[in-house]
């Protein structure tokens, strides 16, 4: 709670703070080439200038930076952090659900992430349905009430999920169809994920058409009921009328395939496909659908269908013209997508820059958001991160991450304080021992309210 | 004289008395409504406060009390309770169908045979763990052996819900005493009692998840809405309009005329409030173990709160190698400062027992929020006329004031302290002596088989 509170009075005590300029840095800006010695001034909560050479206000706070790395703020494209539920696996389309109404900005990973350098995720419902819950997108704002949390006028998400996870879920064994006396979920096949896909599509059409008849009706002044409002059944409304980015999670080249020619037959769009592990075989499919890919570097085997992922994966998928990103789908991937990314130049030759964007701006553009964040260029959001040593090298270690200007995470600040929250701990957990020696109220004949 | 010997046998234990006049003479009272008042004179007529003051006489068919050296209170109310419903069980099924009614056969996806009654809810329309046509008043019977001994702690009435479900029911405002279960109810309206439970693991069906049943409850608030609109619509043009389904479940919402959402963190409060503006809900909150966080959200949405006085504690069968984290263990140190941070910001709240059934337990629970700075007058208005207002029966009980129901309680001492002894309870103005508490066990083992005010891990679904 401390944490929580020092985030805060960090954060407050930057409100209506003075403009800020980092010195002397090395500045990654992922999309305008690097700077070797370069400043950035920070207004408002947004960069007003990056350069050789900045304005440096009178009242400016000056942050040198001598020796060290700046990059743009990482963005996540898949996480399950800062939520109190994240599955509804009973049903095969769960659209109704929204991780918007379970926030939680208590979860210390939210913390820990801004710790790796993260200032943007895309926070997704699970995987145990063919249509999942909505999704939300977050700046990783510590010690903000939940809402406050929420990026702004980012375009809302929707989770799909294809093979094994979904066809699963719904079993209560795990594995076999029909035991234990429950009825198993459908579906239990490939075969049945497209058809809770392509059902869910042919009722949300019937939904989207009754509302555009009773509209008409009204327009024409007849008196007549509005339809019943079906929460499942209006997001996926919102996914045909483009208004709602799918995040589909996928695994297998057939799948792929699949979910790119229903969404065609129906007129929609993927937006995403997630961790898309065989993503390097259909490429070509991929890119021209202008989907994007937001996958693992080097995750794989965990399961069958996850037996023909290769570390390659990215690099073919960037060679090939798809917009790519890597996500962490764990909070604790989530602390050094900077390694993920590093391990791009290895595996595939891509080039310092490329395995930037893979956490940046690429999936900056995949969530839409990439005129606010994702590189360092004026005008854009100040989300940044400062590293001690460059940020592909697994040596480097985050020193400050700033979101809209605004200081979040700061190292020696957070170790400073250690000691104060373990002395803390520690006074609270004597004076409940001393507590616990003195007998409990009793609660006996009536149950609890 | 029928009716109390017949109270006698069903009160087992406690003495009461049922004269149709009573005096208390020259006790020092406390009318919660207005300032304490040092010797006043208290007549109780017909199960009503007849009149309240110093100058009041005292009539000559009354029987008289004595006051000297007594104090009285209105009886305490108990907020948030299931007293009078015994064993508090109503028939939940999940996934009862569409009204409660059996649902209907799966789609044959696969060949196993599935019993209707047992199958799970395949989404809102199945109405999963809804019973919300349920009326505490219909439930309430005076024989249970709960009330005996809240009425021993100075409890004279409690709100009481029918207790499982998501929609588990509407609750009632019940008199601890009664020939009847008709004489006890005061109001069968209390409200809509909500939990959040979820069904056990995928295969439970609908809603598994914490925003499963946040989905679940929003779906059912914009059915009961369309409900609504759709019998209206029917009522002006049935002819040549296909008839609204009758849905028990949605008849249960619309009838409840506010709302009980449970809030353990911060979180649940910001959120639920929010929730509750969506859908223009009236929403009482309960619980509130991080409640002494929350008071800013409270008071910016004027919504009340019912706080838990029995305090989140380490389970006592506790790993002790497992130690909790810094917030937990907060949570558990601060949580009975709860009543005293809203009080200071002027937040509507009421106290309730939680399930605690021992006059010193209780005593103790409020002493750790008077300690924790709540002063005695507002922990007293928690417990009576702020719960009266938050039910809306403010006109009838929660203070000593003329034309009130004739509930109160007597004791020698403040009502507060541990030794004070409880001398009379009145009841819709039945006189209760309570008797001896029994000498408490020296080790309780008794102990709750589901405690509802701990706080769950951190990130772990409700």
């Amino acid at each position: 709670m401390k944490l929580l509170l020092l985030a805060g009075a960090l954060a407050a005590s930057m409100l209506a703070a003075p403009p800020i300029v980092i010195q002397n840095a090395t500045v990654l800006t992922v999309t305008k080439g690097t700077l070797s010695s370069g400043s950035i001034l920070i207004r408002d909560g947004k960069i007003a200038e990056v350069g050789e050479k900045v304005n440096v206000p009178a009242d400016a706070t000056l942050v040198d930076a001598s020796g060290k790395f700046v990059m743009p703020g990482i963005v996540d494209c898949h996480s399950h952090i800062a939520a109190d539920s994240i599955n509804e696996g009973s049903v095969s389309v769960s659209a109704m659900v929204s991780i918007e109404d379970v926030l939680n900005p208590d979860d210390i990973a939210i913390y820990r992430a801004l710790a790796g350098g993260v200032t943007t995720a895309n926070v997704l419902h699970g995987s145990a349905n063919a249509i999942g819950g909505k999704c939300t997108v977050l700046k990783m704002r510590w010690g903000k009430d939940a809402h406050d949390m929420i990026f702004e006028g980012a375009m809302p998400g929707i989770k799909f999920a294809l093979g094994e996870n979904p066809k699963r879920a719904g079993n209560p064994t795990g594995q076999r169809v029909g035991a234990a006396n429950v009825p198993p979920r459908y579906p239990a096949t490939r075969m049945g994920v497209e058809d809770v896909i392509r059902e869910a599509f042919t009722e949300a059409k019937a939904y989207q058409q009754s509302w555009k008849d009773y509209n008409e009706k009204i327009a024409r002044g007849e008196q007549a009921l509005a339809p019943r409002r079906d929460l499942k059944l209006e997001p996926l409304v919102e996914v045909l009328e483009g208004k709602r980015l799918v995040h589909a999670h996928c695994y297998r080249a057939d799948e792929i395939l699949m979910l790119l020619r229903v969404s065609d037959e129906f007129g929609f769009k993927i937006r995403t496909l997630q961790h898309v592990l065989e993503g390097y075989k259909v490429a070509k499919e991929i890119a021209e659908h202008g989907t994007g890919a937001s996958t693992f570097s080097d995750w794989w085997a965990f399961k069958l269908e996850a037996y023909d992922a290769i570390p390659y994966n990215a690099a073919i998928m960037v060679r090939k013209g798809v917009l790519v990103s890597l996500n962490s789908d764990s909070a604790e991937l989530m602390r050094h997508l900077n390694d993920e990314a590093a391990k791009t130049m290895k595996y595939g030759g891509l080039s310092e820059t490329e395995a930037l964007s893979l956490i940046t701006i690429n999936p900056a553009r995949q969530l839409m958001i990439d005129n606010r964040v994702g590189s360092i260029e004026a005008g854009k959001d100040a989300d940044l991160t400062i590293f001690d040593k460059h940020p592909l090298s697994n040596f480097s270690k985050v020193e400050k991450v700033y979101i809209d200007g605004q200081l979040y995470f700061d190292r020696d600040h957070d170790l400073a304080e250690r000691p104060g929250h373990d002395a803390e701990k520690k006074k609270l957990l004597d004076k409940e021992n001393e507590q616990q020696r003195r007998p409990a109220p009793g609660v006996g004949r009536r149950p609890a309210a | 004289m029928k009716r109390l010997c017949t109270l006698l046998l069903a009160a087992g234990g406690l003495f009461a008395a049922a004269p149709t006049t009573i005096a208390i003479h020259n006790a020092r009272v406390i009318p919660v409504s207005g300032p304490a008042i040092p010797r006043a004179n208290i007549i109780l007529r017909n199960g009503l406060i007849e009149a309240v003051g110093a100058e009041v006489a005292v009539p000559a068919d009354a029987w008289v009390i004595e006051g000297d050296g007594l104090t009285v209170y209105p009886g305490l109310i108990d907020a948030l309770s299931t007293f009078g419903i015994p064993d508090a069980a109503p028939v939940v099924i999940p996934g009862g169908g569409r009204g409660g009614a059996p649902a209907q056969q799966p789609q044959p996806v696969q060949p196993t045979p599935v019993a209707p009654a047992n199958s799970p809810a395949r989404g809102p329309e199945d109405r999963p763990y809804t019973t919300s046509w349920i009326r505490a008043a219909d439930l309430v019977r005076p024989t249970d052996r709960r009330i005996e001994a809240a009425r021993a702690e100075g409890f004279t009435t409690a709100v009481t819900f029918p207790p499982r479900g998501i929609f588990a029911g509407q609750g009632a405002i019940v008199d601890m005493a009664g020939e009847k279960a008709g004489d006890m109810v005061v109001d069968d309206d209390a409200g809509q009692y909500v939990t959040f439970i979820t069904s056990p693991g995928f295969g439970g069906g609908f809603p598994n998840s914490l925003m499963g049943v946040i989905a679940y409850v929003r779906q059912v608030y914009l059915d009961a809405e369309h409900y609504r609109l759709a019998k209206q619509f029917y009522s002006a043009h049935a002819r040549g309009t296909q008839r609204p389904e009758y849905d028990r479940a949605l008849e249960g919402v619309l009838d409840s005329p506010r709302v009980l959402l449970p809030a353990r963190r911060r979180i649940d409060v910001d959120r639920l409030l929010r929730f509750s503006d969506e859908l223009h809900l009236k929403t009482v909150l309960y619980g509130l173990p991080e409640g002494y966080r929350s008071a800013d959200l409270l008071k910016k949405a004027n919504a009340a709160a019912l706080v838990n006085l029995r305090w989140p504690e380490r389970a006592r069968d506790s790993d002790p190698d497992e130690i909790d984290p810094l917030d937990v263990l907060e949570i558990r140190d601060r949580a009975p400062s709860t009543a005293a941070i809203l009080a200071k910001n002027g937040v509507k709240f009421a106290l309730y027992s939680g399930g605690i059934d021992r006059r010193a337990d209780l005593i103790r629970s409020i002493r750790r929020a008077l300690d924790a700075g709540l002063s005695p007058d507002d922990a007293l208005r928690a417990m009576t006329l702020s719960v009266a207002e938050i039910y809306g029966v403010a006109d009838r009980l929660g203070s000593i004031e003329k034309g009130k129901i004739a509930n109160l309680v007597i004791t020698k001492g403040d009502l507060f302290q541990e030794r004070t002894e409880v001398k009379y309870v009145f009841v819709d103005g039945f006189k209760f002596e309570p008797v001896e508490e029994p000498a408490p066990p020296g080790v309780r083992g008794d102990g709750p088989a589901t405690p509802t005010n701990d706080v769950p891990p951190r990130g772990g679904n409700q």
